[in-house]
């Protein structure tokens, strides 16, 4: 049996196609697509949270989606360790709810971004990123105007000393580069961890380079290395 | 009946004329009332009933054995074969966008978009065609810096990548800026929906949002030049929701799948009224609207408020009694609106009731089809032949070629669009292959391995100093930009943009404009399938530059065979295929360096031009292009330049063609491109552009990090990392917005 994969679909999600379809072209395995008035949820083994713009992104990104009837499905999926993976909105809704720590701020700039970007893995040991090798340097497109991490210095201390850095934007060179990235983030941060090491939330979106006619696979590894951890644990 | 209180002419608080006034009395044998009137009004402007255009669209070819549907519906559609079509269209939101640019630009872009799904196509993706004044001041910085961020706030939330566009500077737009709005859906062939309100005894329903009082006669404000004596008009502004729009997608969508709807359409300028009307027409049935039933926003709107309102976010049905239920329940799932608001009727009369009161019954046809078609008087203006001689010293006499590239790189018009582009999510959907920056946008599409390409795309100079020629040129060049990533252009869009047709040097403008579009979509194939029209661009009497922008699709049979612009391995032959001739007139350098609009506009020969698609269709096919670009603005050494950027690659470029550097390196000849391609295949790309009867010229070979060019007697060496920096960061800096260093 192959684990089973879910993406939510919140009002205003516009990458939750995008993210069932990379899925499927990387692991061969379709994902259903899941309604966000959904209070009740068969154990789905991963869970995504897409990006786009949830309730309009009105009030603040991810604020309103937070209380939506399938949050408490993916706490409950959560707690049971169940991987969940936040993209972009996805993980500006997983701060919100308190998912992960931290919270996305308007870019430095004030403007929307939509780019290519360089990231460093920067641990390789999570079930998310076996598939890359360690410092690994990938391109992904980022597309966002509110994507500027940033945690008081006490939860970042936790972050760095619990290895819960997942990516920091660099360099071409993989060297990292002074001022936030390109959206202002703190200490570079562009996806953390959970202190249970199974929810993901990045800002950069994998889904959208994960074929060699998109211009790029960097994205792939990344949803292989989860697939693979649930093979593994169902095997 | 307040409308008679005024001395006796109704008509005026419209926007008719005593004349039109007449003729609708005659045609409904008996005076109209308040309400009929205010329905005239809108449907006889020239934004719904084209009076001022019709004689003149009617020239262009629109069918073809692409074509599926050809103009007259919501939007038009061609065939991309394996059972997929594109429906496409380009719309106008200029007058919008120059009294509140952010909101203005956004309402254009969901305009265009519910055109788009209204014929049951997912839209894919759109493209934006902007022009601002000069970037000098600050109204046009506040105009560039609101209509961007109004596409990117509308656009991205929707998920529709917004993957190609144009932008351009010129003082003419200084008060008027021009923004189009093209937008392209996926639609399966057999699932294809029309705007016809067909069988009588069916329901009318509206669905999305709630119905306000904003945008009341937009389509008349449209229809009228702007002026400083304009406050007044901030009220017919409309302001967009994009949530909503989204919501209202997905919702249209899901019953569209379901099979659950008969015809529908979206509600734009004149809202209710004219989809309504245009409903009745298309089937030739009539129908009623009880304006009691329209879900309000607000209380206290007048009937014909209801009528004419252009609130956002709306759709009107047509749906077989029994299947309302089940389009009330998507739509509450969706947290929407749906509410019958009237019947299809076999009367033919378009009528308008509030309960069992009937405020106004007109003809459904008199407002779509018996608008007066105006037959305007032309007058060739007197500039077109004075500004044909032209003195091109400046340039000649210039020297310093490097400095001068250098100076045309970082110039409004050619430098590089990234700061507009990045702020628009041109890859959500998973489906774009080649990304805005380069000739043309391309799509993968369902049925693999085909892909679509689009563009954009008008040199208003070459229109303004030669209308016609210049009419022409803009649908080749659309074409090339089309042809040149291996794609066969298609079919063709326009938004024709013009200052008041009233004025006869004005509609000469138009007249010959179209006539060349008209004959340049013949001899290249690509009918025209809809667009639309907006005249009366001007400010205090000055007249825009007339801008006939010409949006075009193209299909590439393999997605394998795709070109790009960029130079791609060290040691490739540089070449240019089509002729250069002694042409600066017109000339962006010749502008950038005089300031001055002058001078003959290139020379074009359609056949010539056909080939050349032709040729570079066939040499993708054939694996023989490493790169393909599109010679344009700025001439052969900013098309080199372009492709050496995009590459990161240096050239080592020595060739003569017998002319003078000026006209060599920037001069603006029609149907060239700059390719590049392995030495070893050389011969069979020189032997294919033989076979089309076309000029191919090596101009030397790719290398380095320094671009190094010896032609006609001109010598310029510039590092390539220089023209990078200039050409890059120049849009970013006169937008004037706190820029910081690319970070990564």
């Amino acid at each position: 049996m192959s684990p089973k994969a879910a993406v939510v679909v919140f009002p205003g999600s516009n990458c939750d196609r995008d993210c069932a379809r990379a899925w499927e072209a990387v692991t061969g395995e379709a994902a259903d697509l899941v309604w966000h008035k959904e209070s009740a949820l068969p154990d789905y083994d991963f869970i995504m949270l897409p990006g786009g713009f949830s309730f309009g992104d009105y009030l603040r990104c991810g604020a309103i989606a937070r209380f939506s009837p399938v949050m408490s499905e993916v706490r409950r999926l959560a707690v049971r360790g169940s991987r969940v993976m936040g993209i972009c909105n996805g993980f500006q809704i997983l701060t919100e709810a308190g998912l992960l720590p931290g919270a996305l701020r308007r870019n430095r700039d004030l403007l929307f971004i939509c780019r290519d970007v360089h990231l460093r893995v920067e641990n390789n040991r999570t079930d998310f990123t076996r598939g890359y090798g360690p410092g690994a340097v990938l391109r992904l497109p980022i597309a966002h105007g509110e994507g500027g991490y940033t945690i008081d210095p006490r939860g970042l201390k936790a972050l760095q000393d619990g290895d819960r850095v997942i990516f920091r934007y660099a360099g071409p060179d993989g060297l990292t580069p002074e001022g936030g990235g390109p959206n202002g983030s703190l200490d570079e941060i562009a996806g953390i961890i959970n202190e249970a090491g199974n929810v993901l939330g990045l800002m950069p979106h994998p889904e959208r380079l994960s074929e060699a006619l998109l211009g790029g696979e960097d994205g792939r590894p990344l949803f292989l290395s989860v697939f693979q951890s649930l093979a593994g644990a169902w095997s | 009946m307040n409308a008679r209180a005024d001395g006796g002419a109704p008509w005026r608080e419209h926007g008719l004329t005593e004349e039109e006034y007449r003729l609708i009395a005659r045609l409904m044998e008996r005076e109209p009332n308040y309400e009929e009137l205010a329905l005239f009004g809108v449907m006889w402007s020239e934004h719904c009933s084209y009076k001022n255009s019709k004689a003149q669209l009617r020239k262009f070819p629109t069918a073809g054995p692409q074509v599926i549907q050809g103009p007259g519906e919501n939007a038009g559609i061609v065939d991309l074969g394996g059972g997929w079509g594109a429906a496409f269209k380009i719309e106008s939101h200029n007058h919008p966008s120059a009294i509140e640019p952010y909101q203005g630009a956004a309402t254009g872009i969901g305009g265009i978009i519910r055109d788009i799904f209204a014929m049951g196509a997912r839209p894919v993706a759109s493209l934006d065609s902007l022009r601002f004044g000069s970037p000098d001041n600050n109204r046009t910085r506040r105009l560039l810096n609101g209509v961007v961020a109004g596409i990117a706030g509308y656009g991205n939330c929707l998920g529709i990548p917004t993957v190609a566009g144009e932008v351009y500077f010129h003082p003419s737009y200084q008060e008027n800026p021009l923004v189009g709005a093209m937008c392209v859906g996926l639609v399966k062939t057999d699932r294809i929906f029309r705007g016809a309100a067909a069988g009588v005894g069916n329901v009318v329903m509206v669905v999305g949002a709630r119905t306000g009082r904003d945008g009341i006669k937009g389509a008349s404000f449209a229809s009228e030049e702007l002026s400083d004596a304009d406050p007044d008009k901030r009220p017919q502004v409309q302001v967009g929701d994009p949530f909503m729009e989204k919501l209202l997608l997905e919702a249209t969508l899901e019953i569209l799948d379901r099979n659950l709807v008969v015809g529908l359409q979206d509600l734009g300028a004149a809202g209710l009224t004219s989809s309504g009307a245009e409903m009745a027409g298309r089937a030739g049935n009539g129908l009623y609207i009880d304006v009691a039933k329209v879900p309000l926003r607000e209380d206290g709107l007048a009937p014909w408020e209801i009528m004419l309102s252009e609130s956002q976010e709306r759709m009107l049905l047509v749906v077989e009694p029994d299947k309302v239920p089940e389009i009330r329940k998507i739509f509450d799932k969706w947290d929407l609106a749906a509410a019958a608001i009237g019947e299809v009727t076999g009367d033919g009369f378009f009528t308008v009731r509030r309960g069992r009161e009937t405020l106004a019954q007109v003809p459904a046809d008199l407002l779509t089809d018996r608008a007066p078609v105006n037959l305007r008087p032309v007058r060739e203006p007197e500039y077109f032949k004075a500004r044909k001689k032209a003195d091109f010293q400046a340039v000649m006499n210039y020297g310093d070629w490097g400095g001068l590239l250098k100076r045309l790189l970082a110039s409004p018009n050619l430098s590089s669009r990234r700061w507009v582009y990045e702020q628009y999510d041109h890859l959500v959907g998973l489906n774009t292959v080649i990304r805005p920056g380069g000739d043309a946008a391309v799509l993968r599409l369902p049925a693999a391995p085909r892909g679509l390409a689009l563009t954009c795309d008008c040199n208003s100079r070459y229109v303004y100093l030669n209308p016609r020629l210049g009419g022409a040129i803009a649908v080749a060049e659309a074409a090339r930009n089309l042809a040149v990533t291996g794609a066969r252009p298609l079919a063709l869009t326009n938004c024709l943009n013009f200052g008041n047709p009233e004025n006869p040097e004005i509609y000469w403008q138009f007249v010959e404009a179209t006539d060349g579009l008209a004959e340049a979509a013949l001899a290249l194939d690509t009918p025209v399938t809809g667009g639309n029209v907006s005249f009366y661009n001007e400010y205090n009497g000055r007249a825009i530059f007339p801008t006939p922008t010409i949006g075009m699709i193209g299909l590439l049979d393999d997605l394998a065979d795709r070109v790009t612009a960029d130079f791609k391995a060290p040691g490739d032959l540089v070449l240019l295929v089509g002729e250069t001739r002694e042409e600066l007139g017109a000339s962006e350098v010749h502008h950038l360096l005089t300031g001055r609009d002058e001078g003959e506009v290139p020379a074009l020969d359609l056949g010539a031009a056909r080939r050349l698609n032709d040729f570079l269709v066939e040499a993708a096919r054939r694996r023989l292009l490493r790169s393909a670009h599109d010679c344009a603005e700025g001439g052969l050494a900013v098309a080199l330049a372009e492709s050496a950027l995009a590459g990161r690659l240096g050239v080592e470029l020595e060739f003569d063609f017998g002319l003078s550097p000026a006209a060599t390196l920037f001069g603006e000849s029609q149907s060239r491109a700059v390719l590049s391609a392995r030495a070893a295949q050389a011969e069979e790309l020189a032997g294919l552009a033989r076979d089309f009867g076309l000029p191919l010229a090596r101009l030397g070979r790719t290398g380095g990090a320094v671009f190094r060019l010896q032609a006609g007697g001109a010598l310029l060496a510039v590092p390539l990392a220089e023209m990078a920096r200039l050409h890059e960061n120049s849009l970013a800096e006169k937008a004037a917005l706190t820029v910081e260093p690319r970070a990564v």
